[in-house]
């Protein structure tokens, strides 16, 4: 097995493995520091964005709403988890110069052209959907994918067959070009 | 910054370094795995939960840790599943990965973060709504697979370990 991949990057399974390994030592750190047990996960850094952002528009109304009550606005343990995986892929990207301004990936620009404002309303509009989704199923690829499946979670199996199942077949309708 | 927030910075660091070495934040390798034509993101996501469950649930049994499972909520978890499943296939990235591709430059992401703010902002004042319809069909709470299907975890894993080992096999010969 090749541990370096034609592009320069890490063999994914062996920085996958490596992932497992910090998931358990994150795990059994948070037990033993902060008294509760953390599970690696993304998406509720959303909605405390979100909080955020509209406490400054109305903060009545953020303080109001009922999922902001029960998933309080604070800079906690995931909002700096999330932090520190901006600063971690940028000090990976730059030490080993695969860093790279992208506008449009190559598989969108085939399908859809060099326009960025296509490219970036296709993002909008998917992260708005997709974030939606992660709300309603209580987790993404993180949260549901890495730790329910790690802790053999009966709705991990579910969601995350959903997003694969789900995506492919939206993934094949989008990309395909129209011939 | 108190411990908590330096805790999840450095974890969150090394998490951000991983996926960035494996090259599964790109929206290529993202949009490639769902066309299934590159079969990294899926290595990567595989081994991590191959190695991780062993050790998660070996802290659970021995009392160090517990487990906490996402409740099974039958039409949260399949219509929020298919709706995460739409979204992705068109914007590309993951919660997790866009930070990181962002990161590593490809700022397009940039969008996709702004995206779903809005979309955790729509879900907030949806959410009453969603509680009345989706969240109150059927919910069979926080359940493990193991009290499910009467099973010891570690039987459970030793076949997850197999199937994956296999489709990993499967990947490298048809050198996906």
């Amino acid at each position: 097995m090749q541990n370096r991949t034609r592009n320069g990057g890490w063999s994914p399974y062996l920085a996958g493995a490596l992932l497992g390994l910090l998931a358990v030592l994150s795990v059994y750190a948070t037990t033993q520091l902060l008294g509760k047990t953390n599970y690696l996960g993304a998406s509720t850094t959303f909605v405390r964005a979100a909080g955020y952002l509209g406490q400054m528009f109305s903060a009545e109304h953020v303080a109001a709403n009922e999922y902001f009550l029960k998933t309080r606005v604070v800079v906690d343990w995931q909002f700096m988890l999330i932090t520190g995986i901006f600063i971690g892929a940028l000090i990976s990207s730059v030490s080993d110069r695969s860093f790279r301004f992208e506008a449009v990936p190559p598989t969108w620009q085939k399908r859809f052209g060099p326009s960025t404002g296509k490219r970036a309303l296709g993002a909008f509009f998917g992260g708005i959907v997709a974030m939606v989704g992660a709300r309603m199923a209580d987790g993404c690829p993180s949260g549901h994918g890495l730790s329910g499946m790690m802790q053999l979670s009966v709705s991990a199996f579910v969601s995350l067959l959903m997003f694969f199942s789900v995506g492919v077949v939206v993934a094949a309708f989008v990309y395909k070009r129209r011939s | 910054m108190g411990m908590e927030q330096w805790l999840g910075l450095l974890t969150g660091i090394a998490f951000g370094f991983l996926l960035q070495k494996g090259r599964v934040l790109r929206f290529d390798k993202q949009v490639g795995a769902l066309l299934l034509k590159d079969m990294t993101i899926f290595k990567f996501m595989l081994s991590a939960i191959l190695v991780g469950m062993i050790g998660i649930l070996f802290l659970a049994d021995q009392g160090i840790i517990s487990l906490s499972h996402k409740p099974m909520n039958v039409g949260a978890i399949l219509i929020g599943g298919a709706l995460f499943g739409a979204g992705w296939a068109v914007m590309g990235f993951c919660p997790g990965t866009s930070v990181g591709a962002l990161g590593e430059g490809r700022w397009h992401a940039l969008f996709a973060i702004l995206g779903m703010i809005a979309g955790a902002a729509l879900f907030a004042e949806l959410y009453p709504f969603f509680q009345s319809t989706v969240y109150a069909w059927q919910d069979f709470g926080r359940i493990g697979l193991p009290e499910t299907i009467g099973y010891s975890p570690w039987i459970i894993v030793a076949v997850l370990w197999g199937i994956v080992i296999a489709m990993f096999l499967f990947f490298e010969k048809k050198g996906l």
